[in-house]
């Protein structure tokens, strides 16, 4: 290294008490992508590992859900779900569920569950979250391929095809609904160093929450049987995620521009609002976790 | 000293920490200090820590586990970084590696970082050692382009080849520790950040490592931050150190003249006036303690002389020869290790005793942290008992002259022997 270099008053980086307001480095973020693949390789690998059934798991558990779903709501409930098979109807509303609640419970472990590394070693943190984000998309993708197999065996069965170029679309509504995901996991993971509570009302409020979301009945006919908590289910941007999936897949609900931008701009700011405070966290949460 | 060579620059360092749980009082003082924010004030916790002296009660919850921290590392320059438990080495390293922020001060640096603070973290038990070797390395920050290309010679520098694809659940923990610091040594950053990896490893992995350590500096031109409480590794890599005390920077210079300067602060005295776990009448109490080696400013040191000095209250003039004193020694799980007493050996009685010193030619106590109890009787009657009333620190020593070392965890007391070959 030669002298000049140095002669500069120039710095590579520097450490400072406190992060500027915004400042996530995308280079860096860049610069770690093999560690991010890493990460979602060791996800997917090691979490069946010493499992005789391997990844089949990924699809025993949505496919028992539904099941289970398709008698209770539809069966002895009654809920109608049109011309399409009530199977087939619960199996996308989970999968597409799925995706976010194991992005949700994933992510806002990150600081709890990463604290050994974290306190020794330095890599952008927000490495963990988006890897969390992907592995579970590789395991929505194994999902999706089971969905596809039932909608062929439908179809045989006499089920009319439904699909349109509008389909095409559906990759971003999952894509949104990872987004969603990761800003309010981040926004908790970065809350609960300091409040554990939060991990609890984690746990509940996200299965008290699938009822909100439209998850087994069409949005609908909530709005139809209690018009007066209607709003509820309105201003729920998952529900509109939940439907318009539906409604991509199976031509079944409803599609609304209006939920659609909604839910756009709820997710641009969440995921805003989630870096912000993760980036505030991961300055010093070492010392509160 | 030369401006332009200045690696890496820490300016006003401070840390400070909130003790005791985190848990009630937390929402209150955020609260605030958002108050104190919102109003444009400084935050009012910043300025009632206390100097972080850990045997010393104190009135504040926050202490400054590092305060007002300067210095500068010049390039390819290896720096030791000495001092006792506490002293704030851990929570600098910590800041310089970018795990916590300082709480006020700036670090400027023009090179990469990359710290080795215990090594193995981010191992994954389930997956295999070559797995394990990209997933760690990743983390340190290589990309794993880089990795592949060293992925030879990481393994052959680790000795674990026969077991590169075997889940490392089912290593040794030196086979860990190897495997890990392997990966480590082979990272190419302008920094290296190295915090007590060598107390791990057998002796021969030690040696092996510390010559790595050596080349990445000498060859490698690269600069090493180094944190050791093994003083002859410092010595040997280390060619300036800062000595740390309580979180403030004590002493800074060669490294000879910095280890002479710790071991003189090291040695310890106590005061026992104010301890208050003691039973007894109290017709003779203890007073101060001193440990130390040959001389008050040399810390005691395995195979060397050591000298523990116990000075007593004796209002009454009570003479020795009635005086029952006997103390234990226990190791740092609470195991007894030694009792010794004034009435195993002969000595010359004295009237109106102030003073009992035990002096010992060749400490036998291997290394490490040993606690003290101590049980005074006049007369037959307890005068004066403290439980665990102090504990010392026993530095490394070569014991039986060939360098070698018996580690604690084998034996905490060692023993003048020959060999004979028959």
């Amino acid at each position: 290294m030669s002298n000049t270099e140095f002669e500069q008053e120039e710095w590579l980086f520097e450490i400072k008490p406190k992060n500027n307001f915004f400042s996530l480095n995308l280079k860096e973020v860049w610069q770690y992508r093999d560690l991010l693949l890493l990460f979602v390789n060791r996800d997917i690998v090691t979490v069946y590992k010493q499992t005789v059934l391997g990844p089949l798991w990924y699809l025993i558990q949505p496919l028992f859900t539904s099941i289970i779903f398709t008698i209770i709501f539809n069966n002895v409930a009654g809920i109608q779900t049109g011309s399409i098979p009530p199977f087939l109807f619960n199996l996308a509303g989970i999968m597409v569920w799925n995706y976010f609640t194991s992005c949700l419970n994933d992510t806002s472990d990150t600081f709890k569950k990463n604290a050994s590394i974290f306190g020794k070693v330095y890599f952008p943190r927000i490495i963990v979250p988006l890897s969390i984000v992907v592995s579970n998309l590789v395991k929505f993708g194994i999902q999706f391929l089971i969905f596809v197999a039932f909608y062929i065996y439908y179809v045989f069965n006499g089920m009319e095809l439904q699909l349109s170029s509008i389909t095409l679309f559906f990759p971003l509504l999952v894509v949104l609904m990872g987004f969603l995901g990761l800003g309010l996991g981040m926004i908790i993971s970065s809350l609960v160093t300091k409040y554990r509570d939060l991990s609890f009302l984690v746990g509940f409020g996200v299965q008290l929450l699938m009822y909100l979301s439209a998850v087994m009945y069409p949005m609908a006919l909530l709005k139809e049987k209690l018009p007066s908590f209607g709003w509820l289910i309105e201003y729920n941007p998952l529900a509109y995620i939940v439907e318009t999936s539906r409604y991509l897949l199976l031509k079944e609900g409803t599609i609304s521009g209006f939920g659609m931008l909604y839910t756009v701009v709820i997710t641009f700011v969440i995921v805003v609002v989630g870096l912000l405070i993760f980036n505030k966290t991961e300055k010093s949460f070492i010392d509160t976790v | 000293m030369n401006n332009k060579n200045i690696i890496l620059k820490a300016e006003n360092i401070s840390k400070q920490y909130r003790l005791g749980t985190v848990g009630t009082g937390t929402l209150s003082h955020d609260l605030n200090r958002f108050w104190h924010k919102i109003r444009g004030k400084e935050d009012p916790y910043l300025k009632v820590g206390e100097v972080n002296d850990r045997s010393s009660k104190g009135a504040s919850e926050y202490v400054w586990a590092l305060k007002d921290i300067n210095f500068e590392v010049e390039v390819g320059e290896v720096l030791g970084i000495i001092g006792k438990n506490g002293a704030g080495k851990s929570t600098l390293l910590k800041i310089l590696s970018k795990v916590t922020a300082p709480t006020t001060g700036l670090i400027k640096s023009r090179g990469r970082i990359a710290s080795l603070l215990e090594v193995g973290t981010g191992f994954n038990p389930e997956l295999t050692g070559r797995e394990n070797i990209y997933l760690n390395g990743a983390i340190l920050g290589m990309t794993k382009k880089e990795i592949t290309s060293k992925l030879d010679e990481i393994i052959e520098f680790s000795g674990c080849e026969r077991y590169i694809d075997t889940p490392t659940k089912r290593y040794s923990s030196g086979m860990t520790v190897r495997l890990a610091f392997a990966v480590a040594a082979f990272l190419e950053p302008e920094i290296l950040v190295v915090d007590e990896v060598l107390a791990v490893g057998d002796a021969e992995f030690q040696k092996k490592a510390i010559g790595k350590m050596q080349d990445i500096s000498k060859e490698g031109g690269r600069t090493v931050l180094f944190v050791s409480h093994n003083m002859a590794a410092v010595q040997s890599l280390c060619t300036r150190s800062i000595v740390l005390q309580n979180g403030t920077i004590q002493y800074v210079g060669e490294t000879d003249d910095a280890i002479q300067f710790y071991l003189k602060e090291s040695s310890s005295s106590f005061e026992m006036e104010k301890i208050e776990h003691r039973k007894g009448n109290g017709l003779v109490k203890l007073k101060n303690v001193s440990v130390h080696g040959s001389q008050k400013d040399i810390l005691p040191q395995t195979g060397k002389k050591f000298i523990i000095e116990f000075d007593f209250d004796n209002p009454q003039k009570i003479d020795s020869s009635t005086m029952k004193f006997d103390f234990r020694i226990d190791d740092y799980v609470g195991q007894r290790i030694a009792w010794i007493s004034n009435r195993v050996v002969e000595s010359s009685p004295s009237e109106n005793c102030k003073t009992i010193s035990f002096e010992i030619q060749k400490l036998n106590l291997n290394k490490g942290t040993y606690y003290v109890t101590t049980h005074l009787m006049v007369n037959n009657a307890v005068s004066d008992w403290i439980q665990n009333a102090f504990s010392f620190d026993v530095t490394e020593g070569d014991f039986y002259g060939t360098g070698r070392q018996v580690s604690p965890s084998q034996s905490k007391i060692l023993m003048d022997f020959n060999v004979v070959y028959k």
